[in-house]
């Protein structure tokens, strides 16, 4: 396997600064062919395997696909600039899984090393499954964690390996009907993980997984699903970064999260693709009697983002948080939000969403409360904020409340501010560069994101922030 | 450098917001060591001589100059201005939510000193400070003004400022709202940042603080002028008979140097 690295030279002719933008030569066992048929859906399931059921789940999915409308809100202009005839649906870098580090092809570990993944990532090596391209090519997991029945595999393996549970709970709660583009998904998934936390068991170490799109135009259709059954806690994160290309790249993920009574799940995703690609994705969970969801979600980069971390509560005492961060810069737009659906009494829901735009980039707070009927004593908080670091950019919020109950209480709360000048000029005056300055604000303003991630990741986050934030003021 | 150079020169200087003009003429010289405390009605432009003498961007300088150590800085960008060794105590420090003071003290010093300070050593340094100015630990992992007390704020200005170790420190009205108590603490602060060499321009109304700072030039500031300059006498004159006594003087004293 080749591992030379070749850097894009003509980066700076396409107006394009992106640290990650180095590639790795291809070097695929496999790859579909651009566009999209049953051909292809027949050959990826039959490639991986894949018993009869599944293959039929796809092929309807793929109906579904062809069916179904593009979404008529959000950024409709750039949605219908996606061509999906003109994508790559599948690729396979190696035959291979990766059991342990050394099995790891070198170009593969230099690619994790260009992006810098930290040197805790070696301290979590063993709890690491890093994805790579549509399949997983790492895959390792913490002996003890072995010991105590939690499976964590990419979603590949978890079919093979554990397929009456992935077929209880496969798109029971993302149906493939979904969506336009949960149909796609069903229809191509590949890699993603699957995690199963059985009963009681506490999950100390936080699950981790590397995503990466290497390829021109190609897809990356990542299926997760989630369990954790009674009384259990896991805590998930996912990276992603991704290289630059020239031409349009579709990210479009199905998560599902199953929490079931008394559990406890935390999902993290900090995502910065590269500022070509779409990433639409559809997450969900469904979180029992007694049981607690969180999705921490940090979105950095990409062209379009639309993306709703959904949670229903659908037992008594069920707890829903989103946390979300969103950052557009030029030619960027970020439509995340979350959607809260109250169907059992005693149920409470907590978003924080918290925007930045810059360069003309663009946020929009997109967000669902519902509230059944006969859920009583609910309790809903939404708070969004948003910081404009310029007069180019703009910022939307879309709240919506769907109540059918009396007995709740809904706050909504949103704000939108520019970071002011008195704190620009007090930090200035203190030494720090106009740069260094808006940098600090821009930290200070997502702290409340970032103090819930791992400390490498909230490392991270704030280089990220400070590389964007070079050269934002005159 | 010339000897005579060091210091802040202020020579006429006229200065506009807002299509006002708020400073009318202010020449003021300070040599390195000197506390100078200035003194003068609400409104008169005390503030806007210190955001100006720091480089606010509000406000525009329309003649005069302002030099430093030699150098004409009126077009200087305010962090090179604290990189020069200026620094501002604001009249109402600024909240940074998310920051914290550790973090602050940190990242600033690293800017003015262009070098990396680890963690242990920076607390080491401010661990004598903060302990003469009653300052918890704690305080360190707040965020930075942000929800703090009048008091607090100030308190973290002169932390902050002895900190940078400034040639030139502004206080603009940081005795201000304090206690007794409080004032006592902070006024030693101050003493102890001119003691390690920092020049002070002390902005004030009250003459107590002169109890525990001694300046060796007070001036008095009028509609966006210095009218008078004179000793701490000067200050407790002005306590006994008022501003209204100096603004009729201020005429003949402006005649006189003229
Ligand atoms: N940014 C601004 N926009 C408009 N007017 C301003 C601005 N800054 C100052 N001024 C005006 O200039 C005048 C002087 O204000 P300044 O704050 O300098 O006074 P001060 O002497 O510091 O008063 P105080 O003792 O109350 O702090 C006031 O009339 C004030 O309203
Ligand atoms: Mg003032």
């Amino acid at each position: 396997m080749s591992a030379e690295l070749k850097p894009l030279d003509n980066l700076s002719q396409m107006g394009l600064d992106y640290k990650y933008g180095f590639s790795d030569v291809e070097d695929y066992i496999f790859k579909s062919g651009r566009g999209l048929t049953p051909e292809i859906v027949s050959k990826i399931s039959a490639m991986k395997n894949e018993p009869q059921w599944m293959l039929d789940f796809r092929l309807k999915a793929l109906e579904m696909f062809y069916k179904k409308p593009m979404p008529n809100w959000g950024n409709t202009k750039l949605l219908n600039e996606i061509d999906f005839a003109n994508i790559f649906y599948y690729i396979k870098p190696s035959q291979k899984q990766g059991t342990n580090w050394d099995d790891v092809p070198e170009g593969i570990k230099n690619t994790f090393d260009r992006l810098g993944i930290p040197e805790a990532e070696r301290k979590f090596l063993a709890g690491v499954t890093a994805q790579y391209e549509s399949e997983v090519v790492y895959h390792s997991i913490r002996e003890d964690l072995e010991k105590l029945g939690v499976v964590f595999l990419d979603m590949d393996s978890g079919l093979r390996l554990y397929e009456d549970i992935v077929k209880k709970y496969f798109a029971t709660v993302i149906p493939a009907n979904d969506n336009k583009f949960a149909s796609l998904n069903s229809a191509v998934w590949s890699g993603g993980s699957f995690v199963y936390v059985p009963k009681g068991v506490k999950v100390d170490i936080p699950l981790q997984a590397y995503f990466r799109i290497n390829a021109e135009n190609m897809g990356q259709f990542e299926r997760t699903l989630i369990i954790a059954d009674e009384g259990s806690f896991v805590h998930y994160i996912e990276g992603c970064t991704a290289p630059v290309y020239s031409t349009d790249s579709l990210h479009s993920a199905v998560v599902e999260l199953i929490a079931l009574p008394n559990s406890h799940i935390r999902y993290t995703t900090i995502q910065n693709w590269s500022k070509n690609v779409y990433n639409l994705v559809t997450k969900r969970a469904y979180a029992y009697e007694n049981a607690k969801v969180e999705w921490v979600d940090g979105n950095l980069g990409s062209k379009l983002t639309m993306k709703y971390p959904a949670i229903y509560l659908m037992g008594e005492n069920a707890r829903g948080e989103v946390l979300s961060i969103a950052f557009a810069g030029e030619d960027q737009h970020q439509d995340a939000g979350a959607k809260m659906v109250h169907v059992a009494s005693n149920t409470s829901s907590l978003v924080v969403s918290k925007s930045i735009s810059k360069n003309g980039g663009r946020t929009s707070y997109r967000g669902l409360v519902k509230i059944h009927e006969d859920a009583k004593n609910v309790k809903s908080s939404v708070k969004c904020d948003a910081l404009l670091l310029d007069d180019m950019s703009r910022s939307d919020t879309y709240p919506t409340m769907e109540v059918e109950e009396t007995d709740v209480t809904v706050e909504h709360e949103a704000t939108v501010s520019k970071v002011g000048e008195e704190q620009l000029f007090y930090l200035m005056s203190r030494g720090l560069t106009a740069d260094e300055a808006t940098s600090m604000i821009v930290n200070g303003f997502f702290e409340p994101f970032t103090k819930e991630l791992p400390l490498e990741y909230a490392v991270e986050l704030n280089r990220l922030i400070k590389l964007e934030m070079e050269g934002s003021v005159g | 450098m010339n000897k005579q150079e060091s210091g802040l020169k202020i020579s006429n200087l006229k200065v506009k917001t807002a299509g006002k003009e708020i400073l009318k003429g202010v020449s003021l010289k300070i040599n390195p060591g000197e506390i100078h405390a200035l003194m003068g009605r609400n409104g008169s432009g005390k503030s806007t001589l210190s955001y100006t003498i720091m480089g606010h961007p509000k406000y525009e300088i329309s003649e005069g100059q302002i030099e430093f150590n030699g150098r004409n800085i009126n077009d200087v960008s305010p962090d090179e201005r604290a990189k020069m060794g200026l620094a501002l105590s604001f009249q109402y420090p600024v909240a940074i939510p998310g920051v914290t003071v550790l973090n602050f003290l940190k990242t600033t010093l690293k800017a003015v000193l262009d070098r990396e300070i680890p963690i242990k050593e920076l607390k080491a340094m401010l661990k004598e400070s903060m302990a003469k100015l009653e300052i918890k630990d704690e305080f360190l992992s707040r965020y930075v003004n942000d929800g703090f007390s009048g008091g607090e704020k100030k308190k973290l200005e002169i932390l902050h400022l002895t900190l940078l170790k400034p040639k030139l420190a502004i206080l603009d009205e940081t005795d201000s709202g304090l206690d007794i108590d409080a004032l006592k603490v902070v006024a030693s602060g101050i003493s102890a940042l001119n003691e390690a060499g920092s020049a002070v321009l002390l902005i004030t109304h009250y003459q107590r603080i002169l109890n525990y700072v001694s300046p060796q030039f007070v001036h008095i500031f009028e509609n966006g002028q210095i009218t008078q300059t004179g000793t701490k006498e000067l200050a407790l004159q002005l306590e006994e008979f008022g501003y209204e006594h100096f603004a009729h003087n201020a005429t003949k004293e402006v005649n006189y140097v003229s």
